[in-house]
Parts: C-alpha cells; structure tokens; sequence
C-alpha cells in the first residue's frame, strides 16, 4: 500500500460522484427533450396518473392524519411554556403548508412510487422487454419515462393538497377533542391566518419532489444491473436516492422561498 | 442482404467481437452457432442498433445502418425487422394480443383497434394457438407458450428479416421440434430473411440454409448446413459432437 492511497481514493469516488451527476444530467436532458417531442402515449399516462396519484391517497392521508395530531400535541405542550397554548391552529396549518405536507407526501411516494417504478424498469430491462420495446419502434424514454415524469409532477401538488388539508383536520381533531379548543374558532383562525404563498410554495416542492421521485424510479430502473440482485439493488437506490434529494431540494426551496 | 464488415465491439476490458465479418442473402435462413458468451447474442444486437459497434460497418441492402439517422429513417429500419427474444420479453402489463399487435397499435403501422386484435389472432392461431389465450397474460402461460407469443408477436407485423434468439433455450425436446418447425415453416412460408442464434444443434439442421461458428470473437467457419458434417474444422467438429476434448477449452 502507498502512502498516496488515501489520496487516490478520494479521489476515485470523487470522479465517481462527477460522472454520477453527469449521467442522471443526461438522463434528465434526455427525458425533458422527449416531453416535448411527439408522440406522446396518453394511455400510459393516465395508468400513471392513476397509479401515482390516486392509489397512493391512503398513504399520504394517513401519514398527515397522524402527523397534524402529534404536531398540535406538541405545540400545545411546547406553546405551555410560555403561555402561548394559543397559538396551535396557526403553527399546525403552517407547519402543514408549508413544510410537512409536501415533504412527508414526497417521501411517502418516494417510497411506494420510486421503489415500484425503479423495480418495473429494471425487470423490463433484465427480461430484455426495454430491447423488445425498440425493435418494436418505441423508445423506452417516451414510452416508460415521459409518463412517469409527467404524471408524478402533476401529481403530487394535488396529493400535498390533500395531506395539507387532512394534517390540518388532524391537529384540528385532537385540539377539539383533547385540548379543549373551539371547534369554529380553530377552523377561523386557520383560514384567517393561512397567506396564498404559504400554500403555493408548498405545492411547488411537491410538484419539483414528484419530478424527483419518478425520475429516480426511472434512472435506476433503466440503469438496473443483470438478475434479481440488480434488480434490488436498483429499487433500494431509487428510493434512498429520492429520499435524500427531497429533503435536499426542500431546503435550498425554502431558502429560495423564505429568506429576503 | 445483411453484411457485416469486420465489427468490433468491446465491454470495457473485455473484447467480445473482434472483427466480425458475415453476409446474409435475401431470403437465406443463417444460424450461428458458438459457445456460451461468445457474443452471439451482442452481433446481433449491433444490427439493430440496441448496441454500437467500437468499429466496422454493418451494411443493409448497401447501407451503413450504425451511421446516426433521424428517429424516421430508425423506424422504417426497425419496421422491416421482427425479433424473438431468448426468454420471450413479452410486456407482463399487457394481455397476450395486445403484445402480439404492439407494433400494430402505434407508431407508423398504426391501425384500428379492433382490426388490430383481429390480426393478432390470426397470428396466434398461426403459431399454433387457440383465440382464448388472446385475453389472458403472459404469466399465466407455459414457458412453450410464451415462445409461441414472443413468435407471434415478431411475425405480426409481416417483417422481411426475422431475428431468433436461442429459440429453443429452455424447452423440453419435443417443445423445441414444435418452435423449431413452425420457425422453418414460417421463415419459408413468409419468404423472410432469417438469422438465428443457437448452441441447440438440432435446432441448427431444422432450422438453418447456412451455418456461421463464431468463436474468439471472429467468425471462424461458415458455409451450408450440409456441409458442416464433412467440414474437418477442429474447432466445428467439437462444437458438433459436444465433446470435452478438443482446441476450444472448457470450464471444468
């Protein structure tokens, strides 16, 4: 072993890391320059549409259900401090809005969406249906990748509108029923308080999580390796990977949003 | 028809052709034989495109076909191929006939649904299947039937060159006569150009006009089936009589 190995290492995952980033740049390339470019496979779409967005409303509705009721136990308890128990239904809604719906949502789909996606295209690509697609005349990226894309960006602004709207009757439900709050005044102070921006920068980040989350599920599935390990593999990589670049793009939007 | 002019293609480190050179003829059905991991398979994905040569010309009726050509020119090229894959390929989301008429339900050779399903019948029952597997999927189909699909679905859209992929791999003996014959009936029948690829040495003589042996990464014997018998190639008789013994080293 030389005394340059260590520097030699770090410098072999740091070219890894590079050409990482420019393969997915290319594919992310590649992927936009065949949205705009016909033809376009409505029925795939709509499959997509259905399977990313209204199959995964229980998931996403469950999580923020929960999520809004710890949050106004929280507040409450956390608000005791200083006499501000008052101040729940205000901080759960733009707890919610602002930051939980989109994000939990995010990483709810990244887990169902990403992980089912990345395990499809790669058995596609193990079991030589991706090549069987291109003798047959259709491009893998228009026909497989396109309306993932497409469908999981469009749908994950509606989902983070339902999980907001659950999150916030979850912190709701158990001010009423646990914290002695008034069910109309809850309602009032949440409406009278909530801005258009605290709600459509959040519907953004969801919008920029579903591009993420289906382009994950895409790149590694189509990157998959031979056999089931490869396969795994690749579902296991899409998943981490979404995850991670969700909670990365959360905080570079929220500076970009939040700070002047 | 199809010419192949000293092809080479490389995985990283690992040189799998190395200066492949074959002619195909118009209406010829060529079969090549080789080892496991010869490259047979990569030869043939380098016509159609699914993988590019480092270097050489694949030529199709005169023309370079590894040269980048607009997605038009690329679909009329592709539409006068069909292809049987190894493990079929066929897409599990879709029912038997929507695999068979894929390629009749979009792109150029698009046309109406119904009549669409009507021909993929047509095909089915060619390949000696009844019309009630048009509506199941192929996971519920024995491994012969999805060979039967997977040749129903390439013969669909009435190519000139039908390309099989170890068509018998897979199968139980009398299975592989059935696929062997229907593809020699087939091949005659549409008067398509054929190029198969196979180490199932009864396939060969069902199947082949011309039999090419790819081994070290070049084409190392070709010439008419009923030739290959009296050839004295050391290399063809161990292939052909599957012995241990010989020029080209086994694993043991």
């Amino acid at each position: 072993m030389s005394v340059l190995s260590p520097v030699a290492a770090v410098g072999r995952s740091t070219l890894a890391l590079v050409a990482a980033l420019g393969r997915l740049a290319i594919f992310v390339g590649n992927t936009l320059s065949h949205l705009v470019r016909p033809p376009f496979y409505w029925r795939e779409f709509l499959t997509q549409l259905m399977f990313i967005g209204y199959f995964s409303l229980p998931v996403v509705g469950l999580t923020t259900l929960f999520t809004g009721g710890a949050l106004a136990l929280q507040i409450y308890a956390g608000g005791a401090r200083f006499n501000a128990e008052a101040v729940v239904p205000q901080i759960v809604a733009l707890g919610m809005v602002r930051e939980l719906g989109p994000v939990l949502g995010g990483l709810m789909v990244a887990g169902r969406v990403s992980a089912a996606i990345a395990a499809e295209i790669g058995t596609m690509k193990v079991t030589e249906q991706i090549d069987a697609l291109v003798t047959l005349s259709t491009n893998p990226m228009k026909y497989l990748t396109v309306p993932r894309v497409l469908a999981a960006t469009i749908a994950l602004p509606f989902l983070a509108a339902v999980g907001n709207t659950i999150g916030i009757m979850g912190g709701y439900l158990v001010a009423v029923t646990r914290l002695d709050f008034n069910g109309a005044t809850y309602v009032q102070t949440t409406v009278n308080f909530l801005q258009a921006d605290d709600v459509i920068s959040g519907l953004v980040k969801a919008a920029v999580f579903g591009f993420i989350v289906a382009t994950m599920g895409c790149y590694h599935g189509m990157r998959s390796g031979r056999g089931a390990q490869g396969v795994g593999r690749a579902t296991t990589d899409a998943v981490v990977s979404a995850s991670v670049l969700i909670l990365a793009s959360n905080f570079l939007l929220t500076g970009l949003f939040f700070t002047e | 028809m199809i010419e192949l002019r000293d092809v080479h293609k490389a995985f990283g480190p690992k040189q799998v052709l190395r200066g492949v050179n074959l002619t195909i003829d118009r209406g010829e059905s060529m079969v090549i034989i080789g080892g496991s991991g010869t490259g047979k398979s990569v030869a043939l994905k380098c016509i159609l495109g699914l993988v590019t040569p480092d270097s050489g010309q694949i030529l199709l009726d005169g023309e370079d076909v590894t040269k980048a050509r607009s997605s038009r020119e690329r679909d009329a090229f592709l539409a006068r191929f069909g292809m049987l894959f190894q493990g079929g390929a066929l897409f599990d989301s879709m029912t038997v006939w929507e695999n068979v008429a894929f390629r009749l339900m979009r792109g150029s050779l698009k046309r109406p649904k119904d009549e669409a399903r009507e021909i993929a019948i047509e095909k089915l029952r060619r390949v000696g299947l009844t019309p009630d597997v048009a509506d199941q999927f192929p996971a519920e189909l024995s491994g012969g039937m999805q060979k039967r699909v997977g040749l129903a679905r390439a013969i669909a859209a009435e190519p000139e060159i039908i390309f099989f992929d170890e068509p018998t791999t897979g199968l139980d003996p009398i299975m592989s006569g059935v696929i062997n014959e229907l593809i020699r009936e087939i091949v005659v029948e549409m008067g398509a150009t054929a190029m198969t690829i196979t180490h199932d040495m009864t396939s060969v003589r069902a199947i082949a006009d011309k039999v090419a042996m790819l081994h070290g990464g070049t084409i190392h014997w070709t010439g008419p089936v009923s030739g290959m018998d009296s050839a004295d190639d050391p290399y063809l008789r161990q292939f052909i009589t599957g012995s241990a013994e010989g020029p080209i080293e086994s694993v043991r």
